[in-house]
Order: C-alpha cells, then structure tokens, then sequence
C-alpha cells in the first residue's frame, strides 16, 4: 500500500516537472498567453511543446526499461544498449537504409535498423557465450568494445559517401527535432514497456541464472528472445527517432535497484519513472544553459551518465573484480 | 684417465640446460632492429618520392612535414605504450584506453572556454602547449595516480574505469564546445583537429624536441623499467624508488600523449598494436630492445599504411578508421585471452 502511494506521488511529481518543462522554451508560451487565446502560442503548444515533451517521458522511460530487461538477461549490473553495441547497431542499420534505400518509409527504416539491432546484440551474446568470462567488468568493457568496432565500420562506410556529419548528428540524442507527426513511433516503445510489465515476473526469474529459470519450469529460450526483441526495438526506435541517450539505461536501474532491490514488478515502476525524470530534468538543463541556444539531449546525458557510472564503479569497487 | 675427465667435462651439462640461448636472443635482437630499421627508412623513401605529379620543389616540403608528423607521432605512441604497460604490468591498458587523449582535449577545450581565443593566441604556441602539458600532467597524476600506485584494484575495473572516463570527458569537451563563441571554437578547431595532412611548422619543432627529450629520458631509466616490470614488490627490494619511478614514468608518459594528441588528434588502438606486436618479434622484455622495436615498427606502418593507403587507395584520411576497426578486433581478442585464463 505505501508503495503503490509512493509511486502515484512520484508520478505526481514528475506530471509537474512535465507541466513546467513544457512552459519553457525561446518563444513565449505561458499560461497567461494560452488564456488569452494567443493562437501562436497554442500552435506552438500543440504542434512542438507537448509533442516534445512526451517524446522525452516515452524515450526516457522504455530506455531505462530496456537497460533493466538487458541486465536481467546478461545478468550483468554494467550492460545497457550502449555498452553493448545495440545502439552502435541499430546506427549502423540506418546508415544503410539511407545508403541504398533512401526512399523506404520510417517504418521500414526502424525495421532495418531493429534488425541489425538485433543481430549486434546477439553477436555480443555469442562472444559472451564463447568465452564464460568470469570478471563483472569485463563483460560491459568487451561490449563497449565491440560498439567501437562497430561504430569505426558506420564510420569508414559514412566516409565513402559523404555522410559523417548526418551520421554525427543522428547518433547525438536531440529531442529539439521532435514535432507532431514526428515522434508517434515511440508509443510503439511505450507499449513494449507494457509488455515488460506484464511478464516482469519472468523476467526476474531469468536474471537468476539458466539452469534455476529451466528447474523454476520457464521456457528460458522463449524469454530470452522475447527480452532481446523487446531491447532491439526500443533502442533502434529511439535512436532513430531522437538519437542515443548515452548510460540512461544503465544508471537508472542500478540506483533504483539500490533503493527498492531486484524485483523486477516491483521496481519497474520506479525505473520507467526514473528514466522518464532524468531525461526531462538533461533536457530542460540543456534548454536553460545556454539560453535561446539548446544543447543536445546526448551531450548532457554523456556528462551526467559517465559521472554516475564511475560513482557506481568505484563504490562497489572492492567485490568488483 | 685424465683423456676421461677430460671428455667428461663438457658432456656432462649438456643434458642438463639446453644451449645458452643469449647468444641467438641477441643476434636476432639485431636482426629484428636492423630490418626494421631499413624498412622504416625504405617506408619512408617510398612515400617521399613515389607518384609525384607536381614539381619537387612543392612536394618534398609539403610530403616532408607529413612525414615528420607520422614519425614523431609513431615514436611518442609507441614509446609511451610500451613504459605504460611496464608500469601497470599489463599488456591491455594503453594510454588512450584510458582516456589521456580524451583528457587532453578536454584541457585544450577548458583552457580556451577559460581563458578566451585572443589570450590563448596571445601568450603564443609554444606557452601554450607548456601550459597544457603541465596541466595534462597534474590532472593525469592525480586523476591515474592513485589508481596505479595503490595496486590494489584489478586491471579489468581499472580499464572500465578508464573508458568510461573518457567517454565522459569527450562529452564534457563537446558541452564546452557547444557553448562557446562560434569565433573562439574556429581557433579550438584549429588546434584540435590537426590532421596529417595540414601539420603546422612550429608545432613541428616544438614537437620534436619535446619528444626526442621524453625518448632520451625513457632510454636513460630503460634497466631501472626493467626492474620495474617484474613488480613492485620485486622493484623496492631490488632497491628502486617504486613511487619516485612511476611518478616519473607516468609524467613522460603524459607528455608524450599530450605532443601526439596536438599534434594529430587520438587514435586509440595503435599504441596496443604496436606494443604487443613489439614483444612479439623481439622476443624479450628488456626495454633496450622493446623500446626501439616498437618505436620503429610504429614508423614503419603509419608510414606504410599512409602510403598504401593514399598511392594505392587514394583514400588518405580514413588510417585511423582502419586502425580502430583493427585495433578493435585486436583488443576484444586480447580481453577475451586474459579472461579465459583468470
């Protein structure tokens, strides 16, 4: 019961931190203009404010989802798509389908760029399974790697036809882009945040190791392509859409799971919230900095993200080993 | 009897050792050194004169500089590498691994948001780069430091903690970058994206005698690593300074990082490939040998790998995309290897 009360206060408070992050911005849109029946200013509430603003609590959220689904997989606390790959991946994909099928439709796009997605991260599963490594840091630290890998392939191929700076700018999370018509793609990505809710229980039953899920009578297989489905996706759409939100997925999870432990039914809640928060609170700071001026979404999540990371390195850094 | 003994004399170690190998591990010390060392210079040759299409009065300097670029940048990665790696007892860590060249940048990036584009052109080149070096080398000693003196930590947290470090601090360079004045990040530019092909000429002599002074310093402590490679406790009973040597170690190492990031921007992996390859065709870890080898093995493929690439390719530009694909490869491999046998 104090959960469920704690929960619906900390959605409370993140609906006011929405409502005030929609009032701020370089054209004049307040509450006082709207009552007015300023029909600039209500154009641009409908057609930019509140586009953006719920493009920043889907991809925020089912961002940090998508890094608890992939730790619980790997059962490894330092993965998240971006240190594995899955977004190098998914960058890749799309560099391709602008290559040699520039006209294909967005859903089309998102399709490719999911599959190779896909197959990014399930090679990053066959180098796990190559090699049982036993360190807790090695694992993340092969699969920064190979997103290195990845990512100099993009880049020797973006080079041969003239579109690094494309590739640049799509890869830095902006959600200054974001308009009406433009983000409908990620209520997809909500809605698998919904079926990860669904069957949290499973997934919780995964993290606990093969052999247990198998004996516990789960169809380990099943649940394993469905989390990396649900992964791939979301990480190929929001970086098609608004391009990588470096850590998100990785800090997030570990500093909810620090406070309210490793259920997933239980914590997801507090994880999609906090996802959705942080990158609301990276956005408006970037709005506010350098004011009229806006800084990427992707640059200030790197700042803040790679700070956390270390934290959370370093506390555990005596049984990490 | 006495033809017994003495026939006996030599006969009877033989089964014991083999053959004294020091004599061969010599010879092919020299040999390796030697070829490499003719490679290097016929490398060289090659990219000076081959496909010359303009007049020799324009493409001599202009190759030249190029040239000049490639070898110090080769050495100052190679001979950094290679002291790194004595002085954190691994074969893994590199300096841009660990995030120096993200560090440098960083600093570069600070110090012109800090200090604004006219101060910064003002105190001049060679203060400035002083300036840089000196604070790359305290941020580096109090950032690495601890992390290495102490011992303590594993290799794998070390390096993760490394890479995340400069993920970070490539993203604090492009928040500075993003709120600058469009006029003082056209001179950051300038300093920043240096390339092979446009190396600037002052920088050029800066950079060689910075680099040729840390080299001479690695070369005067070379027994003193060696000391230092069979550990640290090894190190202090055979009565070296272990704290005095690694901060020395780690400030040349700092410096040398600093000159080829100014000179030509990070590139991450080559320093491993060329380290490990080093030790591998040397056959031994005395820095007498692995010092120079790596050195001009460093050389050798910058220098061969730019030709190949712009005579052959035409593609001259895309080495380091090349070198980090490789180098990639190379290091997961490595990672994987050292994971396995823990």
């Amino acid at each position: 019961m104090t959960h469920r009360l704690a929960v619906s206060s900390a959605l409370a408070l993140l609906a006011a931190l929405a409502l005030a992050s929609v009032f701020i911005g370089v054209s004049d849109v307040t509450p006082a203009t709207l009552w007015r029946g300023d029909g600039h200013a209500r154009d641009l509430l409908t057609l930019s404010r509140l586009p953006r603003t719920v493009a920043i609590l889907l991809a925020g959220a089912s961002t940090a989802v998508a890094g608890v689904v992939m730790q619980l997989l790997v059962r490894n606390r330092f993965v998240e798509p971006s240190t594995v790959g899955t977004a190098e991946s998914a960058g890749l994909g799309l560099l391709v389908v602008t290559i040699w099928a520039p006209a294909m439709a967005l859903p089309g796009k998102i399709a490719v760029a999911s599959g190779f997605a896909l197959a990014g991260t399930a090679l990053f599963l066959a180098v796990l399974r190559a090699v049982p490594l036993r360190s807790v840091v090695t694992v993340p630290l092969v699969g920064i790697m190979l997103g290195g890998v990845i990512g100099a392939g993009t880049a020797y191929l973006a080079f041969r036809y003239d579109l690094m700076q494309t590739l640049s700018s799509w890869l830095t999370g902006d959600f200054s882009g974001v308009m009406a018509g433009r983000f409908e793609l990620l209520w997809l990505v909500g809605a698998l945040t919904i079926v990860v809710y669904l069957v949290a229980d499973r997934f919780t039953v995964v993290g606990l190791g093969k052999d247990t899920a198998t004996s516990l009578g789960l169809g380990y297989r099943g649940v394993l392509a469905l989390g990396l489905a649900v992964v791939s996706v979301t990480s190929a759409v929001v970086v098609v859409v608004v391009g990588a939100l470096p850590f998100l997925g990785l800090v997030v999870p570990n500093v909810v799971s620090m406070l309210v432990g490793d259920n997933l039914r239980r914590s997801l809640p507090w994880v999609a919230l906090g996802g959705a928060a942080l990158v609301l609170v990276c956005d408006v700071l970037g709005r506010v900095i350098r004011h009229p001026f806006e800084i990427p979404i992707g640059v200030v999540m790197g700042v803040v993200g790679a700070a956390v990371f270390l934290w959370l390195l370093l506390r555990r850094a005596p049984d990490v080993g | 009897m006495s033809a017994d003994l003495v026939r006996a004399r030599p006969t009877s170690p033989a089964p014991l050792a083999p053959p004294p190998p020091a004599a061969t591990q010599r010879r092919r010390e020299r040999l390796v050194l030697l070829a490499l060392g003719v490679l290097a210079i016929a490398v060289i040759a090659v990219y000076l004169v081959v496909n010359v299409r303009a007049g020799w009065a324009f493409v001599l300097p202009f190759r030249g500089r190029r040239v000049a670029a490639m070898v110090l940048v080769g050495v100052a990665i190679a001979t950094s590498t290679v002291a790194f790696q004595t002085l954190t007892a691994n074969r893994i860590l590199t300096p841009s691994i660990m995030g120096f060249d993200a560090l440098y940048q960083a600093l570069q990036t600070a110090l012109i948001f800090g200090l604004g584009s006219i101060a910064v052109v003002r105190i001049g080149q060679i203060a400035e780069f002083g300036l840089s070096a000196a604070l790359m080398v305290g941020a580096s000693l109090a950032l690495f430091g601890s992390l290495f003196s102490s011992g303590r930590r594993s290799v794998h947290l070390v390096l993760l903690i490394g890479v995340v470090l400069g993920t970070g601090l490539r993203s604090v360079t492009a928040l500075l970058q993003r709120l600058m004045e469009p006029s003082e990040f056209q001179v950051l530019v300038s300093r920043l994206f240096a390339s092979f092909t446009a190396v600037d000429e002052t920088l050029l002599a800066l950079a060689a005698v910075v680099v040729s002074g840390c080299c001479a310093a690695l070369w005067s402590i070379r027994r003193r690593l060696d000391v230092l490679a069979l550990g640290r406790q090894m190190a202090v009973s055979l009565g070296v300074d272990h704290r005095r040597t690694t901060m020395l170690v780690l400030t040349l190492v700092t410096v040398l990082v600093s000159t080829s990031t100014a000179l030509v921007g990070p590139i991450t992996f080559f320093g491993l490939l060329v380290a490990n390859l080093a030790y591998a065709l040397a056959g031994t870890h005395r820095h007498a040998v692995t010092l120079p080898t790596a050195a001009l093995l460093a050389v050798v493929t910058l220098v061969g790998g730019q030709a190949v690439l712009e005579h052959l390719l035409g593609a001259a530009t895309v080495l380091s995309v090349v070198i980090e694909f490789l180098g990639g490869i190379v290091f997961i491999g490595m990672l994987v290897a050292s994971g396995r046998r823990r």
